[in-house]
């Protein structure tokens, strides 16, 4: 399935949920977080979250920033 | 030797001296946190991770601001937060290039998901030229995320009845600033603040446009709770030696208000006594 993630379109093997799907892009940071579909998902339900193919994900984390 | 010794004996004295008059500057308080120190910094347009962890412990700030953007998907680039110990610092994540409620929303609630704190820094720029807030949806944003459990910190333009909606909708500090962000310009309107001052009871952080530490000591002295400021640390050619500056400024200014100026007026005083003159 084709997924946007952070704005690139991405090839996912199977149907996975969003822990999966941060495991697979090797993102092991406890700092970041997820929104899918323009909706945060709390760190919580990130296993609990399936996603599906044209799914829009957004991955963040903290940068250096002041105003 | 014996002079030497003498030396060392005025050195203590003086040292001595000046501990029994250190002065118990007041602390901070926002929300639900306390701190010592009442600059706050931005971490970024650092030239590494390094300098940005120099500069900021040497500027003695408890609280620091951050952004939140995307992930690089080639992980390639360290983190930030390697250099800064969350248990040293306060986060401030910061809504820094929304233009939309939502944005801001969502980037606060993204920040608390990734550890950041519920503590925020809620910015919505109205005008890309002057990076002005779009205060309206800056005081709804507030709003959204003080009943989503936030502590609300907004970036606002030095207007006393928008500052007063902002504490009326439950933020725990408002946040005008002193002159466009990045401009160095100082506080532009100090008359401002001080009604800032007298009309809100939470905290008045002023918040952007410090050029140099004489601007932020000027800041401090009209009794503001406490100062953020990134470019005028970051930007300087010697970041870390601005950071002391303004550390130094920063406890100046505060000391000096709460110390009472004197009233300005336009004639002279004497501070000799006027009786005893010789009769020549």
């Amino acid at each position: 399935m084709v997924l946007k993630i952070n704005g690139e379109e991405k090839n996912i093997s199977s149907s996975i949920n969003l822990a999966e799907l941060l495991l697979e892009l090797e993102i092991v940071s406890p700092h970041c977080a997820v929104a899918l579909n323009q909706e945060v998902v709390p760190s919580s339900k990130l296993k609990q979250t399936k996603i599906h193919d044209g799914d829009n994900v957004e991955i963040v984390h903290a940068v250096g920033g002041g105003l | 030797m014996d002079s030497d010794f003498k030396n060392v004996f005025f050195i203590r004295f003086f040292l001595n001296f000046s501990d029994d008059f250190k002065v118990n500057s007041s602390q901070l308080k926002i929300g639900d946190r306390t701190f010592t120190s009442r600059l706050i910094v931005g971490t970024g347009k650092y030239a590494s991770f390094e300098e940005t962890r120099d500069a900021i412990a040497a500027s003695g700030a408890e609280m620091i601001t951050l952004a939140v953007r995307r992930i690089e998907l080639d992980k390639t680039k360290d983190s930030i937060l390697n250099f800064l110990d969350p248990k040293t610092y306060c986060f401030l994540p910061n809504t820094a290039g929304c233009y939309t409620v939502k944005e801001a929303v969502m980037t606060c609630q993204l920040a608390r998901e990734a550890g950041l704190g519920n503590m925020v820094k809620v910015e919505v720029i109205g005008d890309e030229k002057t990076l002005f807030p779009d205060n309206e949806a800056t005081l709804e944003a507030s709003k959204v995320l003080v009943k989503d459990g936030f502590q609300v910190l907004p970036y606002c333009t030095d207007d006393v009845v928008l500052c007063k909606k902002l504490e009326e909708v439950g933020c725990s500090a408002v946040m005008p600033l002193a002159a466009p962000i990045g401009s160095g310009l100082g506080v532009c309107n100090p008359f401002t603040i001080k009604l800032i001052l007298e009309a809100v009871q939470v905290p008045v952080i002023v918040d952007a446009g410090v050029g140099t530490a004489s601007d932020a000591c000027r800041a401090m002295e009209l009794g503001i709770d406490g100062l953020l400021m990134n470019t005028a640390i970051a930007g300087a050619k010697d970041p870390i030696k601005m950071a002391c500056a303004m550390k130094a400024a920063v406890e100046c200014g505060r000391q000096a208000f709460e110390a009472g100026r004197i009233p300005k007026k336009l004639y002279a005083s004497a501070s000799s006594p006027l009786d005893g003159l010789i009769d020549i």
